[in-house]
């Protein structure tokens, strides 16, 4: 058979994620520690757990309805409300497996072939793959670091154009850990306002800000209407197992969402969604103690690297630091893989996140201290054996 | 520096030395052994426990709780009945309460010969206690926060690089 021939052009071409390969470069490493993983170290608090079990004690095992349960949808609205003072109904709620399918149907309600979607980079890998498979065309806009990895509305500005429908907004961010403050929010809304174009604002890592609160854009004026927020319960609570998010949005937007949805998904996880509601509700406190414990890494690995020469902006959101390696002389793939092979420590390299990682690489401090400490030790080691190589 | 930072270090590590603890706080060693040694005489620090479950060892031993029943003086409530209680080193820990009796007394003895003589010659004869009730702990499944026999798988089983 010719599967070259058989299979979609638009599936062949989807561009295979850039962490794939270092995966499987690392996990050939007995000895490699690794600073690489997305999600947190972190159990799941009790509660939630406890909720699930509960469920399943009363035997809630069927689907539930295609958006979701109707508790855990008022329970979404409800914490929109108290967080972010966000108003939704119910029925502008949609419960999904993990943000990523949020963002999936999202870009597959929204896309025809050739529309355009604005991706600032460096991102989360999956905008920029299902954009191109529902045929529509990214358009990568770097956030520099000069800019703290914000972006700027300037830049959005000169990437507009009569084709672009979406404008996706993933901060705090994977991988810099940059955040948007509302003066950005502002400034990026007043370019947006007489448009048409759909944000598509990736808040997944809303709860883990530091020394600051998150504001999402659709809070800003004249943009609820054009924002599908996404959401999710792997990076908050501590849920990556449990394959949940959300999105809210203008109720055409998302009951298109449900509708693919029905047909892909049919629904979420049942129990995910009963222990989901408990998350919502009652687990501020352990949300707050896993703050607590990243904000504490977080300096730490900051205030090292910076001493050990790699130079490292202070991010405000998310579990990952960026330093900026060119002071190595390599360039990312190359420091991250000579890294690996000589003292077995796993990062990332920027440019898995685009091209604008370049110069750069995502290291996850979603580790113990004691973790960190031993992996640090032996990049500053690394550093020091390759100084003057330049 | 900020001393909430190191209790809460110290809370989640007791064993943790100076040396790790500047290392994790950004501050020197002399700075970090100041501050604890500060904390310490302040009574905010009050000791460093070892939490050992007795029944995996061939120790005898035995763990009691006693609610403990008093009239309080004049002029001193219960502070002087306490005090008279919390002396004798067979006293683990010791808590005025709300409910049926005033006090809740823990002891750690060999035996329950040992608990049932500390109640009956040293305890129930202090003047002011009225009334004991002694409790002794059968198993041990929580203390401190730490739990003695549960299964919880704590390997890392994440992949090692995710997006």
């Amino acid at each position: 058979m010719d599967y070259e021939r058989l299979l979609s052009k638009y599936a062949v071409e989807m561009k295979p994620s850039g962490i794939r390969k270092f995966f499987d470069l690392a996990a050939e490493m007995p000895e490699c520690i690794s600073l690489g993983v997305g999600e947190p170290d972190f159990q799941t608090p009790w509660d939630i757990r406890d909720a699930a079990i509960h469920s399943l004690e009363l035997g809630r095992t069927k689907y539930t309805a295609n958006a979701g349960l109707k508790e855990l949808r008022i329970a979404v609205c409800e914490y929109m409300k108290r967080k972010y003072g966000l108003t939704y109904e119910t029925e502008e709620t949609i419960i999904t497996v993990g943000g990523s399918e949020a963002i999936d149907l999202a870009l597959r309600a929204l896309l025809e072939p050739g529309d355009e979607v604005i991706i600032p980079e460096p991102c989360y890998v999956s905008y920029e793959p299902i954009t191109t498979l529902t045929q529509g065309v990214p358009v990568h806009v770097p956030c520099l670091e000069e800019n703290e990895f914000r972006i700027t509305a300037e830049q959005i500005r000169n990437a507009i154009t009569e084709k672009t429908k979406v404008l996706v907004l993933g901060f705090p961010n994977n991988p810099t850990g940059a955040v948007l403050r509302h003066e950005d929010l502002e400034a990026i809304a007043e370019v947006l306002r007489g448009t048409d174009i759909i944000i598509l604002s990736d808040e997944i890592y809303a709860e883990l800000v530091y020394g600051i609160k998150h504001e999402s854009i659709a809070s800003i004026e004249g943009m609820r209407e054009r924002t599908v927020v996404i959401g999710g319960f792997s990076k908050t609570f501590s849920m990556t197992g449990w394959r949940l998010g959300y999105a809210c949005g203008p109720k055409p937007l998302i009951k298109t969402m449900i509708k693919i949805h029905q047909s892909c998904i049919m629904a979420a996880p049942t129990t995910s969604q009963y222990a989901a509601i408990t998350a919502l509700r009652d687990c501020d406190d352990d949300v707050e103690e896993m703050r607590r414990q990243y904000d504490l890494r977080r300096e730490y690995c900051v205030r090292r690297l910076n001493e050990m020469g790699l130079k490292t902006f202070e991010p405000k959101g998310a579990f990952y630091v960026f330093p900026n390696i060119t002071s190595s002389g390599m360039s990312s793939e190359r420091f991250c893989e000579t890294l690996l092979q000589e003292k077995h420590v796993a990062i990332v390299p920027g440019t898995a996140f685009g091209p604008a990682g370049e110069g750069f690489a995502r290291i996850s401090y979603a580790y113990s201290l004691d973790h960190l400490r031993e992996a640090f030790n032996r990049i500053e080691a690394f550093l020091k054996e390759h100084k003057g190589e330049n | 520096m900020d001393s909430m930072k190191l209790l809460n270090l110290l809370a989640d590590d007791p064993r943790a030395t100076v040396t790790d603890l500047a290392d994790i706080l950004g501050e020197s060693e002399e700075t970090v052994a100041a501050e604890k040694a500060n904390l310490e005489q302040n009574k905010v620090i009050c000791g460093y426990h070892t939490v050992i479950n007795w029944d995996k060892t061939n120790v005898e031993h035995v763990d009691a709780f006693i609610g403990v029943s008093a009239k309080p003086e004049r002029g001193t409530g219960y502070d002087k009945i306490a005090e008279r209680i919390a002396r004798f080193p067979e006293v683990a820990s010791l808590y005025l309460m709300s409910g049926t009796s005033e006090f809740m007394v823990s002891i750690n003895g060999k035996t329950m010969r040992d608990v049932a003589d500390f109640v009956g010659e040293k305890l129930a004869p202090i003047e002011g206690v009225t009334a004991t009730v002694t409790m002794f702990v059968l198993k041990k499944y929580k203390v401190n926060g730490i739990t003695m026999d549960m299964e919880e798988d704590i390997s890392d089983d994440r992949m090692i690089i995710s997006a």
